[in-house]
């Protein structure tokens, strides 16, 4: 049986981690692949680097770190932030990456996802979905926002999941913008709207606060897949324990321990 | 002695080198591994590894530009019986025709076609499409060598949304299941094929290589 797959997110400015690890004894807390490979051993299922430079010149260290993280760690990498074009994805996949997630450059370029899938197959284009919630807005209730939340587009989420499906996305990371970093759980409603109307996986993202909130967007949203950063970083839970929480409502994991 | 993976333009070249070489060191054993085209260096190889990432007619589209690889490959891996190991769409392409995008001809070593999981899998359990994920295998024969060290806790890492419909039942060491039992690995003779990513399928991964680079 399919598990259903615990991601922890780390994001990375200039080459470093930012809000990384901090509960553990690392040689250099700062370093993407030490942390990349913690998480390897504790049992993450994927990982997901969210790049956060805002230059270029700051973006280009992103290339070396994926090919060492690629050197030590035995699981799917996803890399997301700042990817603008094939040139960008072919780069980060030649490094190692084995998925590249593609938010705001979507909206600005629709074709993009379409010329990536064309180009490198499904299974390794993710479309990033940032959904808040405008009730009188669009059909669905949820919009998508770029530039990491802070930009309002008149885009309906959902529309935007299925289009991005039919243009070849292998998956959806779908982040509640009203939900993170509350703590307050997933945005079950969001997860469950996109979940059902698309035939890709749903990774939920945005508000996880205690193992029992992954295993309500799993069991009520439908979704494939819960990713979470600060509540990992911070020690507050380790994978271990959601996974065992997950097994306690019969959700199909991968034992690591 | 080396063992080649073959470079032909095919995605993630570097995990499978990466896990594979992970894998020598670990058991510290004397087996090198090359990167490479190069129709010399695979006559020259102790063991062939064929990665595969996209789609089925993509992969074989490069396989038949790369001049004389079709012939080089029969000759070594069908006449003089060179172990070999096909990942994903690597072992999709042994088929005798895929129907991703466009019907197309495979290698034909191992009979079947290779399919769409849409047309197959119950839409009433709401499966999504790629089978994308960690899965378990229904291991057949445990007594293999391939499979040493296995157990039904193991799981692997799975994307594809196209499965090998294989047409002898004898060619399937194990499936997976993902509302139909898919071909998850599949083997004649020295031919060995992975509809997973063992390069991705962490600790499992590197021991299901082991034991394949063991084999002889």
């Amino acid at each position: 049986m399919l598990s259903k797959r615990v991601i922890p997110c780390l994001d990375v400015h200039n080459g470093r981690t930012v809000k990384g690890i901090n509960f553990v004894d690392l040689i250099d807390a700062g370093d993407p692949a030490e942390q990349a490979k913690l998480y390897n051993d504790l049992g993450a299922d994927e990982l997901c680097f969210l790049d956060i430079s805002a230059t270029n010149e700051e973006r280009k260290t992103l290339f070396n770190i994926v090919s060492k993280v690629a050197e030590s760690c035995f699981i799917p990498l996803t890399v997301g932030g700042g990817i603008k074009d094939n040139s960008d994805i072919n780069n980060l996949l030649k490094s190692g990456a084995d998925k590249v997630s593609i938010n705001s450059a979507a909206v600005f370029e629709p074709d993009l996802i379409k010329k990536a899938s064309d180009s490198f197959g499904c299974q390794c284009i993710v479309l990033a979905i940032d959904a808040y919630k405008d009730n009188n807005n669009v059909k669905s209730g949820y919009n998508v926002s770029t530039h990491g939340g802070k930009k309002k587009t008149n885009i309906d989420a959902l529309q935007w999941a299925i289009e991005g499906e039919k243009n070849g996305a292998g998956e959806i990371l779908l982040t509640s913008m009203n939900a993170d970093g509350t703590k307050l759980g997933y945005d079950i409603e969001l997860t469950s709207k996109i979940s059902s109307e698309v035939s890709i996986p749903v990774i939920a993202s945005g508000g996880a606060g205690k193992p029992l909130d992954m295993v309500n967007v799993l069991k009520k949203g439908g979704a494939s897949a819960v990713l979470a950063a600060s509540i990992f970083h911070f020690g507050i839970y380790t994978i271990e324990n959601v996974k065992k929480e997950m097994l306690k409502y019969d959700i199909s994991i991968r034992k690591t321990w | 002695m080396f063992v080649l993976i073959i470079d032909y333009g095919s995605g993630n070249i570097k995990s499978v080198y990466n896990s594979v070489k992970k894998v020598l060191n670990d058991y510290d054993m004397s087996i090198e591994v090359k990167v490479s085209d190069n129709l010399l260096e695979i006559k020259n190889a102790f063991k062939i590894i064929l990665p595969g990432v996209g789609s089925f007619n993509q992969c074989m589209d490069r396989i038949n530009k790369t001049k004389d690889l079709v012939g080089t490959l029969n000759d070594q891996i069908i006449t003089k019986k060179k172990p070999f190991l096909g990942i994903c769409v690597g072992m999709q392409i042994l088929a005798d025709y895929g129907y991703e995008n466009i019907k197309t001809k495979g290698l034909s070593w191992i009979n079947g076609e290779v399919k769409s999981m849409k047309n197959f899998t119950d839409n009433s359990q709401n499966l999504k499409i790629p089978h994308m994920g960690w899965n378990n295998l229904s291991v057949n024969n445990k007594t293999i060598n391939l499979l040493h060290n296995i157990n039904d806790e193991d799981q692997f890492y799975f994307v594809h949304s196209y499965f090998f419909d294989v047409r002898n039942k004898k060619n399937i060491i194990c499936n997976t299941k993902y509302g139909i039992d898919i071909p998850a690995i599949i083997n004649d003779d020295n031919i060995f094929g992975f509809q997973f990513h063992p390069e991705k399928s962490g600790s499992s991964g590197l021991k299901i290589l082991y034991n394949w680079l063991k084999l002889s």
